[in-house]
């Protein structure tokens, strides 16, 4: 019927991002091994634990192998064909903004992310990381006055060495998968967060990470710290570049909350997915963890994901302090040849700790969406709670999407609750729509965002505005 | 059959239309034509095609028309999209209306009628102008402010869904509209607020097609003209006693009009 090719015209729409920034870059040889790692942590200056720490995750990785149970497919990675450490050439100190190269304020502002005093966001504070290095920070100085620290992790380890010695790798540490290891030993940079005893973060921070060379890897690390009764909202955007390799993309994030703080982390992700026949494209392969130490605690996850060729992350939550409080709120789109896998763990550890999933998977063209999650009770996790709900939605007929709940409980007098659902736009909706004057690509963008909405309603206002356009304008052409 | 000389022009023409589904014809050539301040009345068996000619006229992409035309106000509008024939002011209320979860009703309804409002040049409507228009019309349809906060249809009792196409009629004040079922299902009160509903909305200007099995709501809404159809076709047409002979004699005694024509 007529309507079925103008749902494969809707998911068409070209990649905004797609630019590339012509800038002199200071690239380090291709390949992995040793002298690589002692060269990175030469030029970031670091101290020696944080050499050691990389060495040992090097040699962690070296006897793992890449994971393959999430059944994706991919040509296989050569590690050594990909360039660790790529910096656009500056100048070695930076006092101010004024003395960041225009070409790089211009890439971000071309993103709408500017970072100049004059026309920089309200409300909202930016790192902003290119390649494998933090170009700018907004709002320093107002956050100072609150004591909540914002900058680049290679700031962070230079200023506050015993927090990152303190911190790292606790959440995730270097042998908790194979990426994980692989970013241990390489990360570049990242954005580092401390947020002190009482304090409300008084403005939403935000990382905007952006890919730009086509042979190098993005290995950032995030490691956010909110002390007691302590609170902070956390956004994060990424673009990159349209090339015909694929790039790979290895972050690993960790949030730590003590008594009675909250971390919220939002993440709109729209890297380059790759060209129709699946060519090129972003390979996302993402550890996130959040540790709720403390009693009461909260840590909430919410992630719109819209691009790579392969997206492999599961934000998780670790619920040690009684009482604590994890959130995963999820919408996953993918089109054409896109393949995502993601979910999350909650693992219950202390008692009466309470978590929440809630995922909406949409696969349209040839693409793979599945939701793959566990929930486990520990044996000292009495009187504790999980609610779960996955919900997938097919456009067109050639899509797929699959569920993969986990369950396990060694604490009986605890509850699991599991819903999941499956619904394809049906022609009748269209129909009904479009009889009432509605086009037909609107009818399709309200009912996606109808059915996005528990996960939308999640996100910081700006960001659900973000949220709702990026997938309209994802889907325009895919669906008919 | 419409032999009275009409000072204006016709709203709607159906003319010989043939249509199919999947390769199986539905509709053998039917022809209706709908003046300004006119009600018709189509009854018939279930399976007549009664509905098919109803959501083929408002361009259900389901259908193929295989013969004949459509014109709405003398345009020929056989080609034309779903969304512009509703635009341009041709209405249908659902037989069973579509359940769309998670989008509201209220934003639906004001996307919808911003659709119509741009086609007539008029502004169009933020939420605040919207709210104003919509509680005026609820009035009509003695609906609950609490209705337009709920999904589309979603958990509507039957009356309240057809309540709610008769909201969507208010709104988009169409130049015709086909209501397809619309009493069925409904308890007595039901009926009449639905009936003083599209009496309300309707006047000089506007055409009605009610398809219907039962006289109660033509009690309510006297047409000018009763259609029966049977197997793809008009097969009888006569003034409002031809509905009332009806009810009494079923549809066993139109079984015979097939032999006349």
């Amino acid at each position: 019927m007529g309507n079925e090719n103008l749902v494969k015209d809707v998911v068409k729409e070209p990649y905004k991002y797609g630019f590339v920034t012509d800038i002199e870059t200071e690239k380090i040889e291709k390949g992995l091994n040793e002298d690589i790692i002692k060269l990175i942590s030469q030029k970031k200056e670091e101290p020696k634990f944080l050499l050691d720490f990389r060495l040992k995750a090097f040699k962690k990785w070296q006897r793992m192998s890449e994971p393959d149970w999430a059944g994706l497919g991919y040509k296989k990675i050569d590690y050594q064909d990909i360039i660790y450490y790529s910096a656009p050439k500056q100048k070695d100190k930076i006092s101010s903004l004024d003395e960041v190269d225009p070409k790089l304020l211009e890439t971000f502002d071309k993103l709408g992310i500017p970072l100049t005093e004059q026309k920089k966001l309200t409300n909202v504070a930016v790192d902003a990381v290119f390649d494998s290095v933090s170009i700018a920070t907004t709002f320093r100085e107002e956050l100072a006055e609150h004591g909540v620290i914002f900058c680049s992790i290679s700031e962070a380890v230079k200023n506050h060495p015993d927090l990152i010695e303190k911190y790292l790798g606790t959440v995730v540490p270097a042998s908790d998968n194979y990426f994980a290891a692989l970013n241990s030993a390489v990360f570049s940079d990242g954005s580092f967060v401390y947020i002190p005893k009482g304090v409300t973060c008084p403005m939403d921070l935000s990382s905007y990470f952006r890919i730009n060379s086509g042979d190098s890897g993005q290995f950032e690390r995030t490691l956010i710290i909110a002390e007691e009764s302590s609170s902070v909202s956390y956004l994060e955007g990424c673009t990159a570049p349209m090339f015909d390799t694929n790039t790979l993309h290895a972050a690993v994030v960790e949030l730590i909350a003590l008594d009675d703080a909250s971390i919220k982390y939002s993440t709109v992700q729209n890297w380059y997915a790759g060209d129709e026949e699946g060519i090129g494209g972003i390979f996302n392969f993402v550890t996130k963890r959040g540790k709720c130490l403390g009693k009461r605690s909260k840590i909430s996850w919410s992630q719109v994901e819209t691009g790579s060729a392969i997206t492999w992350k599961y934000p998780s939550c670790l619920l040690l302090g009684e009482e604590s409080v994890g959130e995963f709120y999820s919408v996953a789109l993918t089109n054409n040849l896109q393949q995502a896998d993601t979910g999350t763990k909650m693992i219950h550890i202390g008692p009466k700790t309470k978590s929440t999933i809630i995922s909406k998977g949409i696969s349209a063209g040839n693409s793979k969406n599945s939701y793959r999650g566990l929930v486990k009770m520990g044996t000292k996790a009495t009187g504790s709670r999980n609610y779960s709900q996955c919900d997938s939605m097919l456009i067109g007929d050639q899509a797929s999407a699959n569920t993969f709940p986990y369950i396990k409980s060694q604490q009986p007098n605890s509850e699991i609750e599991h819903e999941a659902s499956t619904c394809r736009i049906s022609e009748d909706q269209l129909f009904y729509l479009q009889s009432r004057g509605i086009e037909f690509e609107e009818a399709v963008s309200m009912m996606v965002s109808g059915f996005c909405r528990d996960v939308f309603n999640q996100l910081p206002m700006e960001f659900a505005a973000e949220a709702d356009k990026l997938l309209a304008l994802k889907l325009e052409g895919s669906v008919g | 059959m419409q032999s009275k000389m009409k000072e204006s022009d016709p709203i709607l023409e159906v003319e010989n239309l043939s249509a199919s589904t999947d390769n199986l014809p539905i509709l053998k050539g039917v022809s209706l034509t709908v003046y300004p301040g006119e009600i018709h009345a189509i009854m018939g068996r279930n399976g007549c095609g009664k509905s098919t000619l109803s959501k083929i006229i408002a361009g259900d992409p389901s259908y193929n028309i295989t013969k004949g035309d459509i014109k709405f106000l003398g345009e020929n509008i056989n080609s034309l999209e779903p969304e512009e024939r509703s635009q341009s002011g041709i209405f249908l209320g659902f037989q069973y209306p579509i359940e769309i979860p998670g989008v509201s009703n209220l934003e639906f309804l004001r996307v919808s009628t911003n659709a119509r409002r741009k086609f007539l040049n008029k502004e169009e409507l933020d939420t605040f102008d919207f709210e104003e228009l919509v509680k005026e019309k609820l009035e009509i349809v003695k609906m609950d402010h609490a209705f337009l906060s709920r999904s589309v249809n979603q958990g509507f009792s039957g009356g309240e869904k057809k309540r709610n196409e008769i909201l969507q009629m208010a709104l988009l004040e169409p130049k015709i509209a086909i209501l397809d079922e619309t009493d069925s299902g409904l308890d007595i009160d039901a009926l009449r607020i639905v009936a003083s509903g599209i009496k309300k909305i309707s006047n000089a200007q506007t055409g009605i097609i009610l398809i219907t099995h039962y006289q109660r709501l033509l009690d309510e809404i006297k047409p000018n003209y009763v259609h029966v159809m049977s197997n793809g076709q008009i097969i009888k047409t006569g003034e409002s006693d031809l509905a009332l002979e009806l009810d009494k004699k079923g549809y066993e005694w139109t079984d015979n009009f097939i032999k006349e024509t």
